[in-house]
């Protein structure tokens, strides 16, 4: 059955004999002109090469096999005009100003911790920024894919260690002893005869007049004391005593709160206002103007916009999907389904047949979308946390009428994201209104709003079928169906930029190519297709903690688990035999053994395990649900769902090599609470055209009471010398296990994700006024 | 406009508002105290979580009038002060254990873990799983493992 073991492995990311775990290797960059030292790293000195990585792939690969979304970015990251520089300032602080958004990911302290390493320098002598819109870096400051790591951990690194360099040449110069007799610890220089100097004393002395090109080695993995060692994210003291400034805690002069009072449907338009007078007058209230998707209010505090959302008297046209609900979405999608396709097979071929439904997801974070807008007649400035800045800097521009470079779009740190601030779709929105009032804004959606009219993991069906003999699969195959998700954000203009490129042929679309370029099946099972269709239905739509992984890996781990009970195998013993991977069978092994696969469960509680690859990682997730009727029964206060527990979970990751343990198992932890929600709890109802959820109370994303008490995450030693994606890795193998132990403690393969989606389990709040006024009772529940 | 008096992080404030003002946005949008978050303003999600005279409430869900002169309104930005040190020892486990992610959860996760705390220390006992549970802050993150683990290290810290 195991007829090849593959490797994720590609030559490049090999713990390389070339240049080896001993070696150091060189790397090129500039030092730039400046006042004080400054160095310019181009993205090329990510060496990667994905059309050359082809050779380590001994069986008939899917296209993700040799070239994954990863590989688009970073081919899409080729040189540019655009340069990543590391300045070193007087006060001995290195800055370094990340094209990136940091949303919770922890890329800020991964990024200090590289420049740390290579510079010799204390971490806390690190200043990391998020970079304002750079358009020069064309599609290099695009936050998403799991990609800041992989494709930056060289550049930048690059950059620290040419500026180290640098400063030992300039004190050896000055000293006047050879550079070999300097050494760097902790920001300092030392040479010959106790002779020292700060970096901060020689960062100006090190600068250079004129831009030139120089070269640099890079610690070897073997001399690492920062990189791959714990870090507590450089932020959580800012955090914890709520000095962290998210958009709506900047204060930016003028720009007064300001909500929306929104259609009754997803998109819908304003027809008339027709109490624009009375709105004005409400206390506290400055401005209201009528805008495309609904009634903007200004006001000296954002509680009196909610006031005035519930005295609007609007008319409202039709939005875009207005005659759609679950069910009529779903008759969509099922009539959409591409066939399969399987040979002609021989006779005696069992065939297991399934189909899954997903629902429709909110990839809302915490934090309300949130956008400031200062518009005047020639410029515009812009905060907001943006994961692709340059797109929405085009955007707003055009539609303001104002030159690119007339608007200045300034990233903010996120309370969250998970595909949520690939759009900007509040900042948009925070400059009509600017524009409008003629004055700055600072925009908050509401929590309802962001249930509501915001965007959505679209609802999608997953039908598989696997025909077997004899302990053998003959084929395996899955067709995805779904609603189209929006690829406005720039990787639509990648596809479009590299398509001659990349390893799929055809006239795929950009949803099509993403989903080659991502999906493929671990297992040897034969001839194995996963096509996608998506429906054109004008839903807001995005990703969510990944595309399609979550949902096409949980389709497939249930038929696994079918699959190895009809061939009377054990779920994990089956997936040893026909995993194709040698990194996810490792991580397999590890998490039975940690997780005690096969231990005595009482009825009603059960193990499940999943596995999956992803962004050259690789990660198998264990866990023990309990399904007995007093736990899924167990109340809870207020508002919210119990339902089966998950009691324990084990996640292990290969991450080829991790950079930081401790955030890399938090962005594990959050992987798994995600998909527990997705798996039990989560969705959104559509009814008439919105969302029915409005609030926290009826989104039920994982509380406390629903998360494990017993959660292990282990790292596997580094496989590789390069990192891979971990922020949206952990999900789909979660959600598959988790998925897996239900169907194993209940005996029935649940089919409907997730399961509580059935039943509405909660009073929906009205659709209009389409903010609800607050509670005033606070004081009654207190504790 | 009517005036509020109230004890706010230890000083005794006065501010204009209309009388119906979340207090909330009385402390975020007139005080540019933004250590408290919002996320819902519908009493469910928590990050906005605060404490009045010492228990934990949820400002985005109090009108400004009925805040008493005598009420001390502590937010995250005032808790280091209610043990006289830089930090508490709550925030101190949260670094311990890196609990935050994007962090927008925890000012009022931290608040919230300190008053479940009390409450428990109050009764006598130690804070256990079951108190755990009844939290119900959002972490959109995901970080209720190391909560867990904090709230619990933080409560011995807290002593009785
Ligand atoms: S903002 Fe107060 S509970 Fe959500
Ligand atoms: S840390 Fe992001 S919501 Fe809790």
């Amino acid at each position: 059955m195991a007829e090849h073991r593959r490797s994720l492995d590609r030559p490049s990311d090999r713990p390389a004999d070339r240049r080896g775990l001993l070696g150091r290797r060189k790397v090129l960059g500039y030092l730039i002109a400046a006042p004080t030292l400054a160095v310019g790293v181009s993205w090329m000195t990510n060496e990667s090469d994905p059309r050359a990585a082809d050779a380590a792939v001994p069986s008939v690969p899917q296209p993700v096999d040799i070239f994954d979304l990863g590989d688009l970015q970073n081919l899409a990251a080729a040189p540019t005009s655009g340069l990543i520089t590391v300045q070193l300032k007087s006060d001995g602080t290195a800055y370094f100003a990340v094209p990136r958004a940091e949303v919770g990911q922890g890329i800020t302290t991964a990024f200090a911790m590289m420049v740390a390493e290579e510079l010799d320098l204390p971490m806390d002598k690190v200043e990391i920024a998020l970079a304002d819109a750079r358009p020069e870096l064309l599609m290099n400051q695009l936050t998403g894919g799991s990609n800041s790591m992989r494709s930056m951990y060289l550049p930048v690194r690059t950059a620290a260690a040419i500026a180290r360099q640098r400063l030992v040449e300039t004190a050896a110069t000055h000293w006047g002893v050879e550079a070999g007799k300097v050494t760097t610890r902790k920001g300092v220089l030392s040479g010959p005869s106790g002779r020292t100097a700060t970096y901060g004393s020689l960062a100006k002395l090190a600068a250079t007049a004129k831009t030139i090109t120089v070269s640099a080695e890079l610690k070897s993995p073997s001399e690492f004391s920062v990189l791959g060692k714990p870090r507590n994210r450089v932020d959580a003291h800012d955090i914890v005593t709520g000095r962290k400034q998210f958009a709506m805690d900047l204060d930016v002069p003028g720009a007064k709160p300001t909500m929306v009072a929104r259609p009754p449907t997803i998109n819908g338009t304003l027809r008339s206002i027709n109490n624009l007078a009375a709105l004005r007058a409400l206390p506290g209230i400055t401005d209201v103007v009528g805008i495309t998707h609904g009634v903007a209010i200004r006001g000296e505090t954002f509680g009196q916009c909610i006031d005035a959302i519930q005295k609007v008297d609007a008319t409202w046209g039709p939005g875009t999907v207005d005659d759609e609900s679950d069910t009529t979405v779903l008759a969509k999608l099922r009539a959409a389904q591409l066939p399969m396709a399987a040979p002609a097979l021989p006779l005696l071929t069992k065939t297991i047949d399934a189909e899954f439904v997903f629902a429709f997801t909110s990839n809302s974070p915490l934090e309300p979308d949130c956008a400031i807008a200062d518009v005047g007649p020639d410029s515009a400035e812009i905060w907001s946390c943006l994961k692709v800045p340059i797109v929405a800097q085009e955007d707003i521009a055009k539609q303001l009428g104002l030159p690119i470079d007339a608007v200045k779009v300034h990233v903010v740190q996120g309370g969250g994201s998970f595909g949520r601030h690939l759009f900007h779709d509040v900042a948009a929105e925070a400059a009509e209104i600017s524009q409008k009032m003629g004055k700055p804004v600072k925009l908050s959606w509401s929590r309802t709003d962001n249930f509501r009219q915001g965007r959505t993991h679209p609802m999608c069906t997953s039908r598989v079928r696997v025909n077997y003999l004899a302990g053998n699969v003959l084929t395996y195959e899955q067709r995805h169906t779904s609603v189209e998700t929006d690829f406005g954000h720039g990787l639509g203009e990648m596809i479009t930029a590299f398509a001659a490129d990349l390893p799929v042929g055809g006239n795929l679309s950009f949803a099509e190519t993403i989903f080659a370029l991502t999906q493929s099946s671990p297992y040897n099972f034969g001839v194995t297709t996963q096509l996608l269709n998506e429906i054109p239905l004008k839903f807001n739509t995005g990703s969510m903690r990944n595309i399609y992984s979550p949902n096409v890996v949980c389709a497939e781990e249930l038929v696994v688990d079918q699959l190895a009970a009809k061939m009377g195998q054990d779920p994990v013993r089956f997936r040893r035999n026909f995993l194709k991977d040698q990194r996810l069978l490792a991580v397999l092994n590890k998490a039975a053994e940690v997780g005690n696969w096969g231990k005595a469960m009482p009825k009603g509680t059960a193990q499940g395990v999943g596995v999956h690859s992803e962004y050259r990682a690789a990660v198998a997730t264990l866990v023990e649900i309990d399904c007995r009727p007093e736990t899924v029964n167990r109340p809870v206060e207020g508002e919210g769902v119990t339902g089966p527990r998950v009691t324990k979970a084990v996640i292990v990751v290969d991450p080829g090599f991790c950079i930081n343990p401790r955030g890399l198992e938090a962005q594990m932890f959050g992987g798994l609470q995600d998909a527990i929600a997705l798996a039990l709890t989560s969705s959104l109802h559509i009814k008439n055209g919105i969302p029915l959820e409005g609030s926290w109370d009826n989104y039920f994303y994982t509380r406390e009471w629903n998360s494990p008490l017993d959660v292990q995450v282990v790292i596997m030693p580094n496989t590789s010398d390069s990192p891979s994606g971990a922020g949206e890795l952990s999900v789909a193998p979660a959600f598959a296990a988790v998925a897996c132990a239900y169907a194993r403690a209940t005996g029935t393969m649940p089919t409907y994700f997730p399961i509580n989606h059935g039943k509405l389990s909660f009073e929906p709040l009205p659709l209009q006024p389409s903010t609800p006024q607050s509670p005033t009772d606070g004081l009654d529940h207190t504790f | 406009m009517p005036t509020h008096t109230f004890k706010l992080n230890g000083k005794q404030i006065s501010v204009e508002a209309e009388d119906n003002v979340r207090l909330l946005w009385v402390l975020r949008d007139l005080l540019g105290v933004t250590g408290p978050k919002y996320g819902c303003a519908l009493e469910v999600c928590k990050s906005c979580t605060s404490h009045i005279n010492g228990k934990a409430f949820n400002p985005c869900s109090v009108q400004v009038k009925d805040i008493e002169p005598a009420d001390e309104v502590t937010t995250i930005e005032g808790l280091p002060a209610t043990v006289g040190k830089d930090l508490h020892p709550m925030q101190e486990a949260w670094l311990k254990y890196d609990v935050a992610q994007c962090g927008y959860c925890q000012p009022g996760q931290i608040m919230a873990a300190v008053a479940k705390v009390r409450q428990a220390q109050a009764e006598g006992r130690d804070i256990t799983d079951a108190d755990l549970d009844e939290l119900r802050n959002i972490c959109r993150c995901g970080t209720y493992s190391r909560i867990r683990e904090a709230v619990k290290a933080g409560a011995e810290d807290m002593g009785a």
